[in-house]
């Protein structure tokens, strides 16, 4: 495999992921984009706040970009995930693989995401009209 | 002894590194200083979770603590 393209970025292309996972060896690309959504629970969301603990964020990332290349076959993988202020519709997280059969990268795709969520240390404030939330904080 | 903060962590002491060198016992593990952490601040108890990360790994709580270590209080993770 290639290595893994694995980046903390202020903001996010969506136009060069494409090129990034495009591979001679792979038959098939799979992509997941994470993006601001209007709603949380009815209310309307602002904006959304990203934060990073940076260089252990990064090393999160490296291990699921690994391990993801033992459990499929795979060519290349991009992880990048944005920090800073988001507005609705932009893209915050991207992550993606590429393989011979389809298969590996669809089911690595979900892993990448899947993982990222649960172990990077990265942390998102929903900002609504009259309050700030941490997401995920409390109970 | 320095600790970073994030998140929410950051919002419930008021500032992204608190210093604990002035603190009459200092905690020698992970879970001394979890302990310390949610005794000085009880939010931290009302949260879903808390990790403390060890030199950019999180840690058990079992971990001893070095004067040289880099320490941050993880709260619940909410990337992507």
């Amino acid at each position: 495999m290639n290595k893994p393209i694995i980046e903390i970025v202020d903001s996010i292309d969506t136009n060069v992921v494409y090129d990034e996972l495009s591979d001679a060896a792979s038959g098939g690309i799979c992509v997941f984009v994470g993006t601001v959504r209007e709603f949380t629970n009815n209310e309307v969301v602002i904006s959304l706040e990203f934060e990073a603990y940076k260089s252990m964020a990064i090393k999160e990332m490296e291990k699921i970009a690994f391990s993801a290349s033992t459990k499929w076959n795979l060519n290349k993988i991009v992880i990048r995930h944005a920090v800073g202020v988001k507005k609705v519709k932009e893209a915050v997280v991207v992550v993606g693989a590429s393989s011979a059969h389809r298969a590996d990268c669809f089911e690595a795709c979900r892993f990448l995401i899947d993982t990222l969520k649960e172990n990077v240390p990265i942390w998102k404030k929903e900002f609504f009209k009259n309050k700030e939330v941490w997401v995920s904080a409390h109970p | 002894m320095e600790v970073l903060l994030f998140g929410i962590a950051k919002d419930i002491v008021g500032k992204s590194n608190l210093d604990i060198s002035h603190i009459e016992k200092q905690p020698n593990s992970v879970g001394e200083l979890m302990q310390v952490l949610k005794n000085k601040y009880p939010e931290f108890n009302k949260l879903s979770s808390l990790a403390i990360a060890v030199n950019g790994e999180y840690a058990s709580k079992e971990l001893s603590l070095q004067a040289s270590d880099e320490i941050a209080i993880i709260p619940p993770v909410s990337g992507g």
